[in-house]
């Protein structure tokens, strides 16, 4: 039996869940058994969605402080795992996954592969997960030994296709009366991205760095973006000097992403942006200096003015999307 | 209040990665090892400007690994920490880690513990979570900002598309990100003072790793990059669209 855990923002099953129910499932049809979602006060529609990405059986609690410590969550997560007899349990490598798998792990003595961007292969009693290691510059194989077993999925790794499969549908109220949450919350701010997608689910980012000369000059490189349906993100010097705000930051430091299609405009390329973006399915480097280090990690390149080719480009893209529509 | 704050010992971050005995081991000849930049420079200095600020008495460096890592644990005592045990082990996986590190501090009462948001050699973002598991504490995860306030700690951390400011008792758990803290670089003084201070080693006590690592290889990378001129920008839609098929 597969459990996954699952969330919901902004009111989606979040991309990265999606990928997760899928996931399990691949493993359930490689190691037998069925897969078991657990979801926080679901919609139809959202039931709905979890069964066609795999689930068999949702779980579908109705506790509305759920999130405010993962305490509560891991708590949670551990009555789901003794109510579907799990051996196998499911995250996404983000935010909630961060802090509730290794919590979990510990509490069940569960080995956790943290971050797997492949299915595992079964090895007797033991599962070989691939995960990325060394900031994305190799990837080792982990053998979990234990016989729980707690994989983080690394979200953007593994694409989902949805079926016309419905699942079953429990209503499930664990008992956490013995859990007390001991996290008082003081405030909850919201980064101001738009429309956008989040840059960790984003399958189209347009980024941009200190080339850019200045805050004033990011009205094109937002175009561009918005000609595709893209995510803006930035090089961390541009954080730093605040002409964007950090949650659009990515690299070692900031957020590691590996979207569809990564566009990096008057980015050098530095060993330690490429960490949180060598991931990247595509990569299209715009950059005036033929030896920025970029080009030799891209599958596009132009040399030039990213003031000339931006705007260019933008118009070649709406050119393109009016032809197709 | 005492501090203790978990660095681990990883290759530079400039390094070109390489494997030996058959792709199980990482080789580590002439790789130049540093603290792991999130323990550094968030979770150590933070660690250290709460102690400036009179919040915390004591700042604790932890390290599990052999010997090989005292060069590194010198550097955070060399920026300030007062003091440091290493936990005699090789440090198999993230629980085992977290087990010593959770067994250290339960011991010797340290009431708040830093890590960093991860190790940029295995990016487990694990062992903070571990521990907090281990010792039945709350745990900030990505954390920001972080102040003391007697017994309380307040805390901003990332959530999905914002953050959040919280507050919990001590003893906690966090782990620390870019905002906390700026880099700072050792001075002379600092250098002469860390040669002296204590580096405690101190036998692992028994756990048994979860997960082993059978094997590594490298990402081969991108090989070629097609250049496309600035008056062939329909192309490379065109090629986005057909060829690498992403729009
Ligand atoms: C431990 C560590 C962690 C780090 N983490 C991160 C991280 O998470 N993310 C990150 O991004 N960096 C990180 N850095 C910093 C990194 O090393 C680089 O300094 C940084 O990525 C450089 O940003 P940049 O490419 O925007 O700026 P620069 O290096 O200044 O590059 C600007 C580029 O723009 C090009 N350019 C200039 N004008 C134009 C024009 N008109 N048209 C087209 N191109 C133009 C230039 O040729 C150049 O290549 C980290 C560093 C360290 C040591």
């Amino acid at each position: 039996m597969v459990l996954v855990f699952t969330e919901i923002n902004k009111n989606r099953i979040k991309k990265s869940s999606l990928e997760c129910v899928q996931y399990a499932a691949k493993i359930a049809a490689l190691t037998g058994g069925n897969v078991t979602a657990l979801v926080n006060q679901a919609s139809a529609e959202h039931l709905e969605e979890l069964g066609k990405a795999g689930a068999n059986t949702i779980l579908n609690m109705n506790i509305s402080d759920l999130g405010s410590d993962h305490i509560l969550s891991c708590a949670a997560v551990e009555h789901a795992v003794k109510h579907s007899s799990a051996k196998v349990i499911v995250f996404a490598f983000d935010i909630a996954g961060k802090a509730i798998a290794p919590r979990l792990s510990a509490r069940l003595k569960a080995g956790l592969v943290a971050g797997a961007t492949e299915l595992p292969a079964v090895n007797g009693a033991a599962f070989e997960v691939k995960k990325n290691v060394f900031s994305g510059k190799a990837n080792a194989i982990y053998s979990i030994h234990s016989e729980m077993k707690i994989i983080a999925l690394l979200p953007n790794s593994f694409p989902v296709v949805l079926s016309e499969n419905k699942a079953l549908v429990q209503e499930f109220q664990p008992d956490l009366s013995a859990v007390k949450s001991r996290i008082t919350i003081k405030e909850t701010k919201t980064n101001a991205t738009g429309g956008m997608a989040p840059l960790p689910e984003a399958d189209l980012v347009v980024s941009a760095g200190r080339g850019m000369k200045g805050p004033e000059n990011w009205g094109m490189i937002e175009e561009l973006a918005t000609s595709l349906g893209a995510t803006t993100a930035c090089s961390r010097p541009v954080a730093d000097l605040h002409w964007r705000p950090h949650h659009e930051h990515v690299g070692q430091t900031g957020v590691a992403i590996r979207p569809n299609l990564y566009i990096a405009v008057g980015i050098s390329g530095a060993i330690q942006h490429l960490a949180g973006v060598n991931g990247s399915k595509t990569i299209v480097v715009i950059n005036n200096d033929k030896e920025a280090p970029f080009f030799k990690s891209a599958d596009y390149g132009i040399i030039g003015d990213a003031f000339t080719i931006v705007p260019k480009l933008t118009e070649a893209i709406k050119k393109f999307k009016a032809h197709q529509n | 209040m005492k501090i203790l704050v978990a660095i681990s010992n990883v290759p530079d971050t400039t390094t070109k990665i390489q494997f030996s005995d058959n792709n199980t081991k990482f080789n580590a000849a002439g790789v130049t090892f540093i603290i792991n930049p999130y323990d550094e420079w968030y979770a150590l200095v933070r660690a250290l400007e709460l102690k400036e600020a009179n919040l915390a008495e004591k700042v604790t460096l932890i390290h599990v690994g052999l010997p090989d890592g005292d060069a590194t644990i010198r550097k955070g005592l060399a920026l300030g920490a007062d003091d440091a045990v290493r936990i005699d082990s090789e440090g198999p996986d993230s629980f085992y880690v977290a087990e010593q590190i959770a067994a250290y501090a339960k011991e010797k009462g340290y009431e708040l513990i830093l890590t960093g948001k991860e190790t940029i050699n295995y990016n487990g973002s694990s062992v903070a979570g571990m521990i907090a598991g281990i010792l039945d504490l709350p745990l900030i995860s990505l954390a920001t900002k972080l102040d003391v306030a007697g017994v309380k700690i307040t805390a901003e951390h990332d959530i999905d598309g914002g953050s959040r400011v919280v507050e919990c008792d001590l003893p906690a758990v966090v782990s620390c990100a870019k905002g906390m803290a700026e880099q700072r670089i050792p001075n002379m003084r600092g250098i002469m003072a860390a040669r002296t201070k204590p580096l405690e080693v101190v036998k692992p006590i028994d756990s048994a790793p979860l997960t082993s690592i059978k094997s590594f290889d490298l990402n081969p990378g991108r090989t070629s990059c097609k250049l496309l001129g600035e008056d062939q920008l329909d192309e490379l839609v065109k090629l986005l669209h057909t060829e690498a098929k992403v729009i």
